[in-house]
């Protein structure tokens, strides 16, 4: 169906973030029959190159019952700045969680107002983490190596009303990923050989 | 064995409601209680519970509250009381003090085998009208939970002065936590209520109780093959009310003037702490949101029916108050934690149900109470066929329509 027939039939806008809900709800529906295929691993590699300069990089994991593979790698360099006494390759793994954060919140925004039939023009979000640097520093076990605080402010520019923009990001929280992981304990086990 | 068209498990609304139904359509039944009418009402509540809907709105088929206060709310007790006179009124076939323990396929392979401890029954229908709220549900990290504090959950809690002194975590924000946290904080006993998904509501709005408006907007008698996401509208929290007119809410706000210290979600119990998810500030705004949404929603219900002369003003309220930093963890012990209450809801009980049609959840597979097992029907589950499929005042209309498509099959079976 073309957009302007798909527009005359619902006789609303066809709004388009970019974002194929129907695929998405598609995928929920076919998961709810086949549960085992929603079970997801992902993966990472980092490879050290010098000093606190790291590069890691993504390709393969593991989804819908089989190995993916895409057709091409992604890397993410991460250093320290210079008044951590670091060459300032790259930004810190702490700015990169921040960006994690982000980038799920910005994509859930976009998928919920999809989903929601709001066209948006235009979407900023910009974060603030508080860290007291004692921690990592090892100077005061009372204080903790991770954020004490995450700021997330929204900009929003989109054809509806406040409440429904900020229905949008509060329902995009309920559904992130990295925001579960940043606001809920995980367990990690780390070996080395 | 017996045999009877069609076993009604529960006395309950719904059991009570089915009964009314197929008796008006001369079917054969009965009905088996394993206590006695309105057995979990009247046995498994705690002592100041009261309904949520006002007196009013708790019409069955045939029966309606005639008592002298029309817009108060019964207790628990009440309740069962009002369910009593209803089946003295139908002179409804129940056998009292009889539990099934099993329901599995007639070995003709035509209808089914009622298994009690009082007997056995052979008949064509089965109704599981045994109610939503048999087990009270935990968290699994419940079983995380180490050292002295006591665990409960509201079917064990009758009343706070039954609770050892000191502090008590509430978990779960929806109507029983919600009121449980405010009777125990009342009785001296500090409470911390950890705060998940939650839906806030005033208790009156513009001159009327909030379930007036639910009944009067259509939102109550909403049907189940409207609603966007069913799954969703199914595991929908209870509202934050209390039934009682003395306080326009029981949110989060009033619990924090109280002194109930909020948290976010439990997020799991460690090393003898329990830790909370820092999510407590968007569930917060959400709820405050939808509450908007739907006070909206009444707004332009009362505008487009002209009653905006006759209703009192419209008006938004403050939003919930969240702590700046919220606590994350709470070490049990040293902070003086004695209990825990999960009031993290309630799920129905099918360990005797001997048919395969739950899913890998062990939830019931129906549409619409119409379980893929000829004959087997459900009733009383949450928005089953209507938002208010669980309430006393909406199990009758899904009785009629179960007892419809029963009667239909029936029909086709004999023709």
């Amino acid at each position: 169906m073309t957009a302007q027939a798909n527009m005359q039939m619902n006789d609303a806008p066809v709004v388009n973030n970019g974002v194929n809900v129907d695929a998405l709800m598609g995928a929920r529906e076919a998961l709810g029959s086949a549960p085992e295929a929603a079970q997801f691993t992902w993966r990472a590699m980092c490879e050290w190159e010098n000093g606190t300069h790291s590069r890691s990089t993504m390709n393969g994991f593991f989804g819908l019952g089989a190995e993916q593979q895409r057709e091409k790698s992604f890397s993410i360099d991460a250093d320290h700045p210079t008044v951590f006494a670091a060459e300032d390759n790259a930004p810190t793994p702490v700015e990169i969680v921040l960006s994690g954060l982000a980038s799920c919140l910005t994509a859930g925004v976009a998928a919920v107002a999809q989903h929601r039939g709001i066209q948006l023009h235009r979407v900023v979000a910009r974060l603030e983490g508080d860290m007291d640097i004692q921690g990592i520093l090892g100077m005061d076990d009372e204080v903790r190596n991770g954020f004490d605080a995450i700021r997330v402010s929204f900009e929003i520019d989109a054809d509806a009303t406040p409440e429904e923009i900020q229905a949008l990001v509060a329902q995009s929280q309920k559904r992130s990923a990295v925001f579960d992981i940043i606001t809920n304990p995980t367990n990690v086990t780390v070996t080395a050989g | 064995m017996p045999y009877v068209t069609t076993v009604i498990i529960g006395a309950g609304p719904a059991g009570l409601a089915m009964s009314k139904c197929l008796a008006d359509r001369s079917i054969d039944h009965v009905v088996l209680e394993r206590g006695e009418v309105g057995n979990s009402w009247a046995t498994e509540r705690w002592d100041s519970l009261r309904l949520l809907t006002p007196n009013w709105q708790s019409r069955l088929p045939g029966y309606r509250y005639q008592g002298d206060d029309p817009n108060g709310y019964m207790k628990a007790k009440e309740a069962a009381h009002y369910l009593r006179n209803y089946a003295i009124h139908l002179n409804a076939p129940i056998q009292n003090g009889t539990t099934v323990t099993a329901v599995r396929p007639a070995r003709s392979g035509v209808g089914y085998e009622v298994a009690t401890d009082r007997g056995l029954w052979t008949c064509h229908n089965v109704i599981m009208a045994s109610g939503a709220c048999n087990i009270a549900s935990r968290p699994k990290c419940a079983d995380d939970i180490s050292g002295v504090v006591r665990c409960i959950t509201p079917k064990d809690y009758r009343r706070p002065d039954d609770l050892e002194d000191g502090k008590v975590l509430v978990v779960g924000a929806s109507a029983t936590g919600v009121q449980l946290a405010q009777e125990i904080q009342r009785s001296g006993r500090d409470v911390i209520i950890s705060v998940g998904d939650h839906i806030r509501l005033p208790r009156h709005y513009r001159g009327r109780d909030i379930k007036e408006w639910m009944d009067r907007t259509g939102v109550l008698g909403s049907f189940y093959t409207e609603v966007d996401d069913l799954k969703r509208a199914r595991s929908l929290p209870s509202l934050q009310l209390i039934g009682s007119h003395a306080q326009d809410f029981l949110d989060l706000n009033t619990l924090q003037d109280q002194g109930v210290r909020v948290v976010g979600r439990l997020a799991g119990f460690r090393e003898g702490k329990a830790m909370f998810s820092g999510s407590l500030a968007n569930f917060c705004v959400s709820a405050d949101l939808k509450m908007n949404r739907f006070l909206d929603s009444i707004d332009d219900w009362i505008e487009e029916k002209g009653e905006t002369q006759a209703a009192p003003a419209a008006r938004r309220f403050a939003p919930t108050r969240v702590d700046e930093r919220p606590a994350l963890q709470i070490d049990l012990d040293a902070y003086g934690i004695k209990t825990v209450l999960f009031a993290t809801g309630y799920r129905p009980d099918y360990s005797w149900l001997k048919v395969p049609v739950l899913d890998r959840k062990g939830r019931l597979i129906h549409d619409g109470g119409v379980t893929p097992a000829p004959g087997l029907y459900a009733m009383g589950l949450s928005f089953m066929r209507r938002r208010k499929s669980t309430l006393i005042d909406g199990v009758g209309d899904d009785a009629h329509d179960i007892a419809d498509h029963l009667t239909m099959q029936l029909g086709q079976k004999a023709a």
